[in-house]
């Protein structure tokens, strides 16, 4: 059994990794998801209905279904983004860490730092590739430089931009190919340190290259985070999913491994999906 | 089409030739670097360099107040209001409507203001009737450019865990292109505005030297000199104008110097 004390030591041992530290890896231990009786409205439709799922840590996770069944939907009440839009109404809880993210008092801010998001369309900000990804870190208080030279080019070799953007990281982020704007977009992600990342169709605007690249990056960030993605593509699913949700209509009809859903799928609506009577 | 594209050039070739013709004779070093001398009205020696000046002054001021309001407020209608709320649906019909009244009436309402505040016409008189004029102008145009702004970026911003103001201030970085812009044409309207600076900022022969003072203004000194009865100072204003107009050409085109510098982080 350890001490409070030791637990507080341990965390600023700098001879120990982030992961081995206790009282870390209490935390690290349980990043699980749990929705239970997840209702969305958006403007009197009801978009997502009586959603209840869990989301096992460290693995990926694929969201896939029609186009319009609420996929994104229920990406999106994950870091709270619906908070933005009035007209959408959540009800049910999400619980992250074993914290429902909807109850009052809950921080916005610090749910959101939790999950990295990758959009579907890489979104890099007006500055320059160092100052994208060293955006995260400064909006959070970290003033150091060396602290902050330290974590861009970590994440730069994490997503493998660091050799393509080597000795231009000061130059503007818009002046990157397109794949290379989503990697750069999912080390500004990890930058801020999250738990888990969101992925939006985060492939869907990449050529088949990039799309593989960020494919390897994702089963490379399951090691470490809980990795949940929304996909159009079955065959995307099928490549690196470890478990497969899939809706339709705002409900969820099937889950379960990757490789049961698609070998004895039980449901005759997911039957008619994968063997694509509808899309 | 051809017609009109071409009644379009001339009109505008004609006005540049006329303006140029009678105006390049008497364009002299004098002209921008004098004070109107005794007489000058009349004839004699002297240049415009109090309206010049006054004009500067003014559209400064005028600038700094419209940017301070209009950016805020730009923002807040965009990014704090929910999309299409009925409360920004009415700052955009009062801006669309202030953005139509004619600039008489601004300088009329700005000499009412200052009769009721007890201000004399002075330069900040003006700065207040040609900020009036011209915030409506720079709102419009910008709060345009914001509205085309996609949802990507400030979603990208908040999922990062960004505070709103936080959000703002690299969207700001994003719109520099289209502020300046903004900027750039309120100017274009503020400068040449006669009518608005008419009551409000008086008409001196010295540069003010404090914001109390009166201030000469480029258009009103153009017509002062239009209206002599000598000719060689009927040429003058022609002269005067070609300096107006090489004024808005150079703001113009260093703004969009800055503008492109300020905006090669800007992602397309």
């Amino acid at each position: 059994m350890i001490t409070n004390q030791q637990l507080v030591k341990s965390i600023w041992n700098p001879d120990l990794e982030a992961a081995e530290k206790p009282i870390l890896k209490k935390v690290m231990n349980s990043h699980t998801i749990n929705i239970e009786g997840l209702n969305v409205h958006i403007d009197n439709q009801h978009i997502l209905k009586d959603i209840s799922l869990k989301i096992p840590e460290k693995s990926i996770t694929c969201i896939i279904g029609p186009s319009g069944c609420g996929k994104s939907t229920l990406l999106k009440t994950l870091n709270r983004m619906h908070d933005e839009t009035p007209e959408v109404k959540v009800s049910g809880k999400v619980f992250v860490d074993g914290e429902n993210i909807y109850s009052q008092g809950v921080n916005v801010i610090d749910t959101r730092k939790k999950m990295g998001l990758l959009a579907q369309r890489p979104c890099p900000l007006p500055m320059s590739i160092f100052d994208n990804v060293a955006y995260g870190p400064r909006i959070h208080g970290i003033r150091r430089r060396k602290a902050i030279n330290q974590t861009v080019i970590q994440y730069l070799q994490y997503v493998g931009l660091w050799d393509e953007v080597r000795g231009r990281v000061r130059s503007s982020a818009a002046k990157l190919s397109i794949g290379q704007q989503q990697r750069l977009c999912l080390a500004r992600g990890l930058a801020i340190e999250p738990e888990y990342i969101l992925g939006d169709e985060a492939t869907s605007a990449l050529d088949p290259l990039s799309t593989k690249k960020i494919e390897e990056l994702f089963v490379k960030l399951k090691e470490k985070y809980t990795v949940i993605l929304v996909t159009h593509t079955l065959r995307q699913a099928k490549r690196i999913a470890d478990n497969i949700v899939f809706m339709y209509l705002g409900e969820i009809i099937e889950t379960g491994p990757t490789e049961e859903f698609f070998k004895n799928p039980k449901k005759q609506l997911t039957k008619d999906y994968l063997s694509g009577s509808f899309s | 089409m051809v017609i009109a594209a071409i009644i379009i050039l001339a009109i505008l070739l004609y006005i540049i030739g006329t303006v140029f013709y009678k105006g390049l004779p008497s364009l002299t070093l004098d002209m921008i670097t004098k004070l109107p001398g005794g007489g000058f009205y009349l004839g004699k020696e002297g240049g415009i360099l109090n309206a010049i000046v006054g004009s500067f002054y003014i559209i400064i001021g005028a600038l700094v107040i419209s940017i301070l309001i209009s950016v805020p407020l730009v923002m807040y209608i965009n990014f704090y209001l929910p999309a299409n709320s009925f409360f920004s649906g009415i700052i955009r019909f009062s801006l669309n409507i202030l953005f139509g009244v004619p600039s008489i009436v601004y300088g009329a309402f700005g000499f009412a203001l200052m009769i009721y505040l007890g201000i004399r016409a002075s330069l900040f008189g003006g700065i207040l009737a040609v900020g009036m004029l011209i915030m409506p102008i720079m709102m419009r145009s910008f709060d345009e450019v914001t509205r085309l702004l996609s949802r990507d970026l400030p979603d990208a911003l908040l999922s990062l865990g960004a505070t709103k103001y936080e959000m703002i201030k690299v969207i700001l970085r994003q719109l520099m292109p289209g502020l300046i812009t903004a900027i750039l044409l309120a100017i274009g309207r503020g400068i040449g505005d006669a009518a608005t600076v008419l009551f409000t900022s008086g008409y001196t022969d010295n540069i003010p030297a404090s914001l109390n003072q009166p201030a000469a203004t480029l258009p009103l000194s153009i017509f002062f000199q239009l209206g002599s009865p000598v000719e060689e100072v009927q040429n003058r204003a022609y002269a005067s104008a070609i300096i107006l107009t090489i004024i808005i050409l150079i703001i113009s085109f260093s703004a969009r110097y800055f503008s492109s510098k300020f905006s090669k982080n800007k992602i397309s």
